[in-house]
């Protein structure tokens, strides 16, 4: 076929999820889909922007980076600065109060995709009006599940308050340890919802379970591949979102590799270039670039752990693996499955950290002798996240290398906007609002955070772009 | 009565936002509570809800200088992008799942520069901030939006 019976759709940038990112679609005169990508948008300055200030500064200057998950950025880059300040292992204290940030992160984070990014497409369908197929039309229709998800979200961002401080200051997280530890009132504060936060988790896991299970024909197909998967890990094989270290499954679950210390991560992680995107592709070296892409997120973590610590959640985890026989689950659209499962883990451990004495403790930080480079690792509400640092003899940063969620999970976006592209919308007539909208269905079970941007006001249409084979421009919708 | 201020301090002149809201807060004044955010998100139809009067400051990329002003309604045929939404869907929240009636108003400081990392206010945009302050400082003090 000739290049002149092509043309190029482009959806930019994709509704509901963070930042700048577009898919473009190229069509030949059948409307045969011959090729699909997501493009975003990634600001890679912000390295630059942490080179030549004070290692102790790190913490609170990368949160910075993304006004969504803050908190994930922050603790990474404190545990990155525990090495740097010589601490290996902090007080009893300062691990739990940052353990309960980041799980008040996590539920937060969670609890917002699920109830009111992707919802609307749950509840109403993704061919449904996108006039109706929004957070607005969730809470006129289904008020209750709306104020469920409002108020899950709230009560995490008084957990992060608590423990952090200002949303937009949040200076909690220290170089080898924490500022403040959590007061009895603070405590009693939290613990009054907490059942009432226990009791929702687990409606919301019922939610998601039942989606999947009615609709397991879309399911396996929609978005789906198979893949390798790749999180932390406790020592025993738990899954621990704040602290472990590195295990990868490949698609039937065998170990590529486990028990990795993170430090050591560029012996097995590498990233590839690609010349139409500006986000990298991070690879398992030993497989490679072709095939060493993995997932990251609430499902490779559930696919890779051996066992969750928390009876509800490990209740749910243990239902979840026996649809696929205890071999690794593809389904895309499980994200929001084990998302919950992931919410209900959250909220059980939130529940165990408040009632422990430790973090009323007064032992806050530890110091150490100082050192050159660190690496910290955490699993960030949308997967696995990477900070590197080097520091000089001035405490200066001289080197930041930061490989977040979405970067990881940069190729299986990729190959889930191409699945559902070639099963929605090849052969149609006409590309419809709905059939644009199953592929970002596909991106948002993801929940990409697309590299968080300024905002300010009038900064964010949805564009969508029609071009030719030549690169002209046909046609544009734009929604503002 | 509320005060929103929300954008991002690490992108220039993103943020106006917090800076209004910083600002604000050192005065202590009675009757209002300040809060910042690096974007709206839904649990803002919260404390919305708990307050008569909310005023959501965010940097402006365009439009009148030094900042407008300007009241708001509850908007319900909003398209969403990411996980931010605007001020008008947080009031049709705030209004469906909490029965508000609040009052809101939009103040819009006029920024330059967004499109780098830094923790600086262009000097035109400082400007600007503050005869906002002084703005949003005195209709405070004199209640003017009850």
């Amino acid at each position: 076929m000739s290049d002149n019976n092509l043309k190029r759709i482009t959806i930019e940038p994709v509704t509901r999820v963070e930042g700048h990112g577009k898919v473009s679609l190229l069509l030949d005169d059948q409307n045969n889909v011959k090729q699909a990508r997501l493009h975003i948008v990634e600001f890679r300055g912000f390295e630059r922007f942490i080179i030549g200030r004070p290692y102790w500064e790190v913490p609170v200057l990368v949160q910075r980076l993304c006004g969504i998950c803050p908190v994930s950025h922050h603790l990474a880059a404190a545990k990155a600065m525990d090495i740097i300040a010589g601490v290996d292992e902090l007080t009893p204290t300062a691990e739990k109060i940052r353990r309960l940030m980041h799980y008040g992160q996590m539920f937060q984070s969670h609890a917002l995709h699920f109830f009111h990014l992707c919802s609307p497409d749950l509840l109403f369908g993704f061919d449904a009006d996108p006039a109706i197929r929004n957070v607005i039309g969730v809470a006129q229709k289904f008020p209750e599940l709306a104020v469920q998800g409002v108020m899950m979200r709230k009560y995490g961002q008084e957990i992060i308050k608590a423990t952090a401080g200002k949303k937009i200051h949040g200076t909690g997280a220290i170089p080898g340890g924490v500022n403040k530890n959590l007061s009895i009132e603070e405590r009693d504060f939290l613990l009054k919802d907490i059942d009432q936060m226990v009791e929702w988790a687990i409606g919301a896991v019922e939610i998601a379970k039942d989606y999947t299970l009615k609709n397991v024909d879309l399911a396996k197909t929609f978005g789906t591949f198979e893949s390798n998967h790749l999180g932390l890990v406790r020592k025993d094989g738990a899954m621990d979102l704040y602290h472990g270290n590195l295990r990868a499954v490949d698609k039937d679950g065998n170990k590529i590799f486990d028990q990795v210390d993170y430090k050591n991560y560029v012996d097995y992680i590498a990233e590839e270039v690609k010349d139409w995107s500006y986000m990298k592709f991070p690879f398992i070296k030993s497989i490679g670039a072709e095939d060493g892409w993995y997932r990251v997120g609430p499902l490779s973590r559930v696919n890779i752990c051996d066992f969750i610590d928390t009876p509800l959640a490990e209740k749910e985890r243990q239902e979840f693996m026996a649809i696929t026989g205890g071999k690794p689950n593809h389904m895309t659209l499980a994200y929001h499955w084990t998302r919950m499962i992931e919410t209900l883990h959250s909220i059980e451990k939130i529940k165990e950290l408040l009632n422990d004495p430790d973090l009323q403790g007064t032992d806050l930080v530890k110091t150490g002798k100082r050192r050159g480079e660190a690496v910290g690792l955490l699993e960030a509400p949308r997967g696995t996240l990477f900070h590197h640092y080097k520091v000089d003899e001035n405490d200066q940063v001289t080197m930041a290398n930061l490989i977040v969620s979405t970067t990881n999970n940069n190729t299986p976006m990729n190959m889930a906007v191409q699945r559902v592209a070639e099963d929605h919308l090849s052969g149609k007539p006409e590309i419809t609002e709905g059939l644009l909208n199953h592929i970002e269905v596909a991106i948002r079970a993801y929940d990409p955070c697309l590299s968080c941007a300024t905002h300010a006001m009038g900064k964010m249409p949805l564009m969508v772009s029609l071009f030719d084979h030549k690169g002209e421009l046909v046609d544009k919708k734009v929604k503002e | 009565m509320l005060l929103i201020g929300y954008g991002n301090p690490g992108r220039l002149d993103d943020g106006l936002g917090p800076a209004l809201a910083d600002a604000i807060e050192k005065f202590n004044l009675p009757d209002v509570t300040v809060d910042s955010d690096y974007q709206l998100t839904v649990e803002d139809a919260s404390s919305v809800s708990e307050h008569d009067v909310v005023i959501f400051a965010d940097a402006a990329l365009k439009g009148q200088e030094p900042f407008f002003f300007k009241e708001i309604q509850p908007k319900s045929d909003i398209s969403f992008s990411t996980h931010s939404i605007e001020p008008e869907a947080v009031l049709a929240l705030a209004h469906d799942l909490f029965k508000a009636d609040t009052k809101a108003y939009v103040l819009g400081i006029r920024g330059y520069e967004f499109n780098d990392f830094g923790e600086k206010l262009s000097d035109k945009a400082q400007n600007n901030l503050l005869d906002a302050i002084e703005f949003i400082k005195k209709c405070f003090l004199e209640k003017k939006f009850i």
